[in-house]
C-alpha cells in the first residue's frame, strides 16, 4: 500500500478509533450501566462519575506507561543485564556500567556533556536576556524577535548543514567559501584552519549551533518577563537617580529571576539530550563525543545493549534533578 | 541599554544599531544557505557566497565548436563563436589554451595551438581559431579563461534536487516520507491529549493530583530511554520498524507536553460555562465536544504546531523506529545526514536539500508565530 494511502488510512483509523471509543465507552456508561433514571439513579451518577474520569484518561495513561514510563524501567533493566547470543539475557550487576567507566570515550562524552551544560544555557540565556530587553522598546522590535526566533523552526540538521557551511575549509591557493576562514584570513591568519578537527576548541563550534538555536526561545520567555514587571519599580528606581544599567541588573534581573532559572533549566534537559547536531556533524570524532551520541554509538554500532542502556541511566540520572525540581514547584503552584 | 526606563535619549540609536547587529548576526547563517542554494556549482566553489550579487573572477573550462562546424575563410580554416552567451556583461582577461598555462595570454593576444594553427580570445569571450589546414577531431578545443562573470542566479538545484526523477539522492521521496510520519503523528495525540487533558481539568476523583505531577515529570523523561525497550517491544508485537512504529513513538513522546499544555488552559476556562451546561443536562462528553474543544482552539494550534515542528525536524526517532536497510523510508533529516557523509563539498545539493526541509517548518513558524510563542509561555517547562 502507498505510504500516504496509509497515512491518510492512519488518521482516520486513529481520530475515528478514539473518537470512537470516547462516544461508545460515554454511551456504554450513561445508558447501560449506570443510567441515571429508575430507583439507583442518585447512586448510578455517582458511581458515573468515579467512573468517567478514567475513561477519559485510558488512552493517555496506556501510550504514556508503555512509551515513556515502561521504557525508564526496562532501560534500567537492560542496564544490568547482558544479551547472550542466540536469545536471552542474564544478569550482569553492575558489570555494563565498570566497563563503561573504564572507556576514555565515556568520559570524553562526559566532559564535552559537561561542558555544553555550562556553556550553552549561559550564553542562550544570556544573548536572550539581552535580545529581549533590547527589542522590547524599539518600534520594529517584533520584527527584530521574529527574526532571532526562526532558528527555533530549523531542524538541528538543517542547523548543522547551515554552520558547516560556514565552517567550511578550501586548501590555501583557493578561495575561502566558509566566514569564519574568509574572516580569519582577512584578520591576518596565515592559512585556513579546519575548525571542527582542532579538540577542545571544536566543541564550542559545535555549540555555537545550540546557542544559536536556543536565543530565541530564552527571548520569548524573558520578553514576556520583563513586560510583567510591574512599571512603579522601575518609575521609582529612576526617581532616585538608578542608571539604566543599575535598572536593568538591580530592579528588573531580579525580578525575573524565577524565569531565568525556568529559561535555565528547559535549555539544559535539551542540551542533556543533544544528539542530530554532533551526529550530524562531527559524528564525534576529533573528541567531541557528547552523552546522547556515545549511547547511540553503543546500541546501534557497538550493538552492545547493556552499556547503551547505562549510558542512557546516566543521562535519565542527570535530569533527575530537575524532573524533581519541576515536579515539587508545579505541586506547589497548584496548592 | 539606554531606553530603559521609557525615555528618549540620545544614545536610543545605539539600541538601534545593537538589535541592527544581533539581527543580522543570527539571520546571516541562513541566509547564507538560502543564497548558496541558487548559485551553481561553479560559483558556490570558486567565491563566498556573501559576494553572490557582485561580479566574480572565475576560472573557466570551456570549449569551442567542433572541427565539424568550421568554415573556410580565403586560404584559412576558421572556428569562430561566443564563450557566453549574447547579452551577458562578461569581461575575459586572460586565456589560455592548455591546462597547464591556463592564463598564459592576455584577453586580444595570440596563442599558438598544440596541433597547429592559433587562438585568439577578446575580452567579450568572443573566439577565433584558425589554421591553415583543415581542423581534425570530434571535440572542440578547450578553452581555459579568467574573466569577470556577472552575478547568476540558478534555479537548476531545485530541480535536480526535488524534480529529477532518476536522481537516487533526491530529496522528493523523503519530502513525502516525512509529511507521511508528520500528519499523523501530529494529530493523533492531540485528541487522546485532549480527552486526558479535560478529566484532568475538569473532574474530581482521588489521585489527580498525583497524576498532574506524573506528567510533569515524564515531560523531561530523555527520549533516548526509551529506544531499545520500545524497538524490543515493536518487534515482540510485529510492527518492526515503519510507519505504524514512528506514529506510536511521537504519539507517546508528544503526550505529557500536549497534556500539560491543554490542561493549564482548560483550567483557565470559565467554571461558569462548563457548570450551566451541567445543570442543563450536558453530558460530560457533550460538554467536552461542545464546549471545551472548540474553547480550547488557541492551546490545541500551540500544540499541533510544537508536534508538527518536532516531528519534522526529528532524525533520532525516525532513524530508530522508521528507517529499515532498504532505505525506502528515509525521511528528510536521514537523507541529508547522508548527503553531509558522500556529499560533503557539494555545497549547491547540500544547501538546497537542507533548504526544501527548512522550508516547510519556516513557512508554519512565520504563519502562526503567535500561537507558537502562546505555546511556548504557557509550557515553558519542557
Amino acid at each position: 500500500m502507498h505510504p500516504a494511502l496509509q497515512g491518510l488510512l492512519t488518521i482516520l483509523i486513529g481520530v475515528g478509533g478514539c473518537v470512537g471509543y470516547f462516544y461508545f465507552s460515554n454511551q456504554l456508561i450513561d445508558k447501560v450501566l449506570f443510567p441515571p433514571r429508575g430507583p439507583n439513579a442518585g447512586r448510578n451518577i455517582n458511581r458515573a462519575n468515579m467512573v468517567r474520569p478514567w475513561l477519559f484518561l485510558l488512552p493517555a495513561l496506556l501510550a504514556l506507561g508503555l512509551y515513556l514510563a515502561y521504557p525508564v524501567l526496562e532501560t534500567l533493566r537492560l542496564s544490568l543485564t547482558e544479551r547472550i547470543p542466540g536469545g536471552g539475557s542474564k544478569w550482569v550487576g553492575l558489570d555494563n556500567y565498570r566497563q563503561m567507566v573504564n572507556e576514555p570515550k565515556f568520559w570524553e562524552a562526559m566532559r564535552n556533556n559537561m561542558m555544553w551544560l555550562l556553556v550553552v544555557p549561559a550564553l542562550s540565556t544570556a544573548f536572550g536576556l539581552l535580545a529581549a530587553q533590547l527589542t522590547d522598546r524599539i518600534s520594529w522590535g517584533n520584527i527584530a524577535k521574529s527574526l532571532i526566533f526562526m532558528p527555533m523552526a530549523i531542524s538541528f540538521v538543517g542547523a548543522a548543514v547551515i554552520w558547516k557551511l560556514i565552517y567550511d575549509t578550501r586548501p590555501v591557493d583557493q578561495e575561502q567559501i566558509g566566514v569564519l576562514n574568509a574572516i580569519y584570513l582577512a584578520l591576518g591568519g596565515d592559512q585556513p584552519m579546519t575548525w571542527l578537527t582542532i579538540p577542545f576548541w571544536n566543541n564550542f563550534f559545535l555549540m555555537a549551533v545550540l546557542v544559536w538555536i536556543q536565543t530565541g526561545f530564552a527571548m520569548v520567555i524573558l520578553s514576556a518577563a520583563l513586560r510583567g514587571i510591574p512599571e512603579e519599580t522601575i518609575e521609582a528606581a529612576i526617581v532616585d537617580g538608578a542608571n539604566p544599567f543599575q535598572i536593568f541588573f538591580k530592579i528588573k534581573v531580579p525580578q525575573i529571576a524565577g524565569t531565568i532559572v525556568v529559561v535555565w533549566t528547559t535549555i539544559t534537559i535539551v542540551v542533556l539530550k543533544v544528539f542530530d547536531i554532533v551526529f550530524a556533524m562531527t559524528n564525534g570524532q576529533w573528541q567531541t563525543q557528547v552523552l546522547a551520541n556515545y549511547m547511540f554509538d553503543k546500541l546501534f554500532r557497538a550493538n552492545d545493549w547493556g552499556v547503551g542502556s547505562a549510558a542512557a541511566m546516566v543521562i535519565m540520572l542527570l535530569v533527575t534533578p530537575i524532573l524533581v525540581w519541576n515536579v515539587w514547584n508545579a505541586r506547589k503552584e497548584m496548592r | 541599554m539606554d531606553g530603559i526606563a521609557g525615555r528618549k535619549t540620545r544614545l536610543s540609536w545605539a539600541v538601534h544599531l545593537s538589535v541592527l547587529a544581533l539581527v543580522l548576526l543570527w539571520l546571516f547563517p541562513t541566509v547564507g544557505l538560502f543564497v548558496s542554494s541558487f548559485r551553481t556549482t561553479d560559483q558556490i566553489a570558486t567565491s563566498g557566497w556573501w559576494k553572490a550579487a557582485f561580479p566574480s573572477v572565475q576560472n573557466l573550462t570551456l570549449r569551442a565548436r567542433p572541427p565539424s562546424e568550421q568554415v573556410r575563410q580565403g586560404d584559412l580554416w576558421v572556428i569562430e563563436g561566443d564563450l557566453f552567451e549574447k547579452g551577458k556583461t562578461v569581461s575575459v582577461s586572460r586565456f589560455g589554451v592548455s591546462s597547464r598555462a591556463p592564463t598564459a595570454f592576455g584577453a586580444g593576444e595570440t596563442a599558438p595551438l598544440r596541433k597547429g594553427g592559433e587562438a585568439t580570445v577578446d575580452a567579450s569571450g568572443h573566439y577565433r581559431l584558425t589554421n591553415t589546414e583543415p581542423f581534425t577531431g570530434k571535440r572542440g578545443q578547450r578553452l581555459f579563461v579568467t574573466a569577470k562573470v556577472p552575478p547568476e542566479f540558478t534555479l537548476e538545484n531545485y530541480r535536480n534536487v526535488l524534480f529529477d526523477p532518476k536522481n537516487r539522492e533526491g530529496m522528493s521521496r523523503a519530502f513525502f516520507n516525512t509529511l507521511t510520519v508528520t500528519i499523523p503523528a501530529t494529530i493523533i495525540p492531540i485528541l487522546i491529549a485532549a480527552f486526558a487533558a479535560y478529566a484532568l481539568a475538569w473532574m474530581e476523583f482521588p489521585g489527580r493530583a498525583l497524576l498532574i505531577a506524573a506528567i510533569v515529570g515524564l515531560l523531561v523523561v530523555p527520549l533516548q530511554l526509551a529506544l531499545i525497550p520500545l524497538l524490543k517491544f515493536h518487534n515482540n508485537i510485529g510492527i518492526g520498524k515503519g510507519y505504524v512504529g514512528v506514529w506510536l513513538a511521537h504519539t507517546g513522546f508528544g503526550l505529557p507536553l500536549a497534556i500539560y499544555l491543554l490542561r493549564n488552559y482548560m483550567v483557565g476556562l470559565p467554571r461558569d460555562i462548563i457548570e450551566n451546561a451541567r445543570v442543563d443536562g450536558a453530558s460530560e462528553f457533550q460538554i467536552f465536544t461542545r464546549i471545551i474543544l472548540p474553547l480550547s482552539f488557541p492551546a490545541l494550534a500551540s500544540f499541533a504546531i510544537f508536534q508538527f515542528l518536532w516531528t519534522w525536524n526529528d532524525l533520532l526517532v525516525a532513524l530508530v523506529f522508521l528507517i529499515d536497510s532498504s532505505g525506502d523510508t528515509t525521511v528528510m533529516t536521514k537523507q541529508i545526514v547522508e548527503l553531509l557523509g558522500t556529499r560533503g563539498g557539494n555545497w549547491e545539493i547540500l544547501a538546497t536539500s537542507a533548504f526544501v526541509s527548512i522550508a516547510v517548518p519556516l513557512f508554519v513558524f512565520f504563519a502562526m508565530q503567535r500561537y507558537l510563542v502562546r505555546g511556548l509561555l504557557a509550557g515553558s517547562v519542557k
